[in-house]
């Protein structure tokens, strides 16, 4: 435990070493905060028609109307966004040389992957947590329900953390940083977009695709219904690309 | 301390160490000598456990390489070839990294990198970052990094390699200063680094050991061998033109005689490749240009 937090302090020393945290950070957010305020504007014209119509006004909801697509339309940016996270962790180390300091210190390949997914998922969180900001203020002035609002954010880690995981094994295939976040990227859009193929199919192909793609999955968590199939596609997920980067990183050391 | 016996490392089709056996004692320098790609950064990332062995075995501070990695790896500092530095770190942050993953507990570490800044003489570059210091203080803190949590053995590879002379003698003093304490398995490509800084010497070449001993030993061999025979030139052309050479160009060589390779053209390109190791073992071999003090 001790070596895994020796890496990710030194990963998170280098997000802020360099300007890579500082810009994903100011990018994300200044994102963030279009989408959000241009939907809670148009929330707010709907409101001033509802004055005039108050069976309009029972449909208004700000966690379906803003929260939810806001949600959805930054799952879009975090597949962009976080291979840039992701794909300096293995292959830097290769460019540098530093990976042959690595595997000649009494650690393990897990400990140094987990180490370095770690820091990963730290810069997540801190992003999601800045960008929460935002919704103190919708409590002020109006009566949001907590409980979807946490789910969502609960489905954007767990989306961000898939998209991470696949990051990391693409950084581990490669010495060259470009080649990783363009695999990344390409590969999680294609995981994303399997739902879209599902409309074409039928029957147990359409299920699959479907169970095997994120929307279904992040779409049930912001509508705030937590199902533990969910829960058990995420993680299973993530443990899927760690476990093909371990074994990778493991393979390298016998080609 | 370090005990290699018959390794071979293969890579694919390539073989880049053949049957290595060699043995370094406790507390004294031992110098890698050989060609580009004679195998030496091979030997010395098998040591370290960086790459597996095709075959063999290989000992450091009493335990095996394979079967106790962690153990190895805790007894040696490394510097590989690149020093292994991260441009973005200050000196006194990378140090202290590299204790940490060496596992120098958490109250040591403040005293470790502040002995290893000292040894290596690095204080005057001690908050700077990385990226912004000479090459030759890389390098030190290259070799800062592998002693940092005072291993009993140290793996240098090409320790004075891109340095300027200077800078070249200050490593040089540095890593005589360790003997000792730590004991030294360092490579080059430079004989007169083997002789100035090391202890014993095993020359390589194409992957195999072509002699390896004390530079006492060898000296002793040498003298007790070429006293009689002279030494042997193997070369691919102008072998009359060579013996003339010698004989004009070194007064006190008592005679020089040329002589040529078997009689087919392939048996004497494989004298000709052969040539730069100008080794005991060629003394059998068919070409010759014999020189004789």
């Amino acid at each position: 435990m001790k070596n895994i937090w020796s890496i990710t302090k030194k990963e998170l020393g280098q997000y802020f070493g360099s300007p890579v945290g500082y810009t994903v950070f100011a990018i994300y957010l200044f994102i963030w905060g279009l989408f959000f305020t241009s939907l809670l504007r148009w929330f707010n014209d709907q409101g001033l028609q509802a004055a005039q119509n108050p069976y309009y006004a029972q449909q208004l909801n700000i966690n379906q109307m803003v929260f939810g697509p806001v949600f959805h339309n930054i799952t879009i940016f975090l597949l962009l966004l976080l291979p840039a996270l992701s794909m300096r962790l293995f292959a830097e180390e290769k460019k540098l040389g530093t990976e042959e300091l690595l595997y000649t210190s009494p650690l393990s390949p897990a400990q140094i992957l987990l180490g370095k997914y770690l820091a990963s998922l730290i810069m997540l969180v801190v992003m999601l947590a800045l960008s929460s900001v935002a919704c103190v203020f919708t409590f002020l002035y109006g009566n949001p329900e907590p409980l979807p609002l946490l789910l969502g954010y609960l489905g954007l880690f767990l989306i961000g953390a898939s998209f991470l995981a696949v990051g990391i094994f693409c950084s581990s295939l490669t010495e060259n940083q470009v080649v990783a976040v363009i695999l990344a990227m390409g590969i999680n859009l294609l995981i994303y977009i399997l739902s879209w193929m599902a409309y074409g199919a039928s029957g147990v192909l359409a299920s699959v695709l479907n169970y095997l793609s994120f929307l279904q999955h992040f779409e049930d968590l912001v509508r705030g219904v937590l199902d533990t199939k969910s829960l058990v596609y995420f993680l299973s997920f993530i443990f899927f690309w760690l476990f093909l980067t371990h074994s990778w990183v493991q393979s390298r050391r016998w080609r | 301390m370090i005990e290699v016996q018959d390794l071979t490392k293969k890579y694919g089709e390539l073989t880049a160490v053949r049957n290595l056996s060699f043995k370094v004692e406790t507390g004294k320098i031992w110098g890698l000598l050989g060609p580009n790609a004679a195998g030496k950064t091979t030997t010395m990332r098998i040591l370290t456990g960086y790459l597996p062995a095709t075959e063999g075995k290989a000992t450091v501070a009493g335990h095996d390489v394979f079967d106790e990695p962690n153990t190895v790896k805790k007894a040696i500092g490394y510097l590989p070839e690149n020093p292994p530095l991260y441009p973005e770190m200050t000196v006194t942050g990378y140090l202290g990294f590299v204790a940490a993953i060496k596992q120098v507990p958490a109250a040591g570490r403040r005293a470790a990198v502040d002995r290893a800044v000292k040894v290596t003489a690095l204080e005057s570059v001690r908050g700077r970052l990385i990226k912004n210091i000479s090459r030759g203080f890389k390098q030190r803190v290259g070799i800062a990094q592998a002693i940092i949590h005072d291993p009993p053995v140290l793996v240098l590879d090409e320790p004075t390699i891109g340095l300027d002379p200077a800078q070249i003698r200050e490593i040089r003093e540095l890593i005589k200063g360790l003997r000792g304490a730590h004991t030294v398995l360092l490579s080059t490509h430079i004989l007169p680094e083997v002789t100035q800084v090391c202890d014993g010497v095993v020359v390589l070449n194409e992957g195999r050991v072509l002699a390896s001993g004390s530079l006492a030993e060898l000296a002793a061999t040498l003298e007790h061998r070429h006293g009689r025979d002279g030494v042997v030139l193997k070369l691919r052309r102008g072998v009359e033109e060579a013996a003339a050479l010698f004989k004009s160009a070194l007064p006190g060589l008592a005679s020089a005689k040329a002589g040529r390779c078997g009689s087919s053209g392939r048996r004497t390109e494989t004298c000709g490749t052969r040539s730069s190791g100008s080794s005991p073992t060629g003394a059998s071999a068919s070409s010759r240009c014999g020189l004789r003090p």
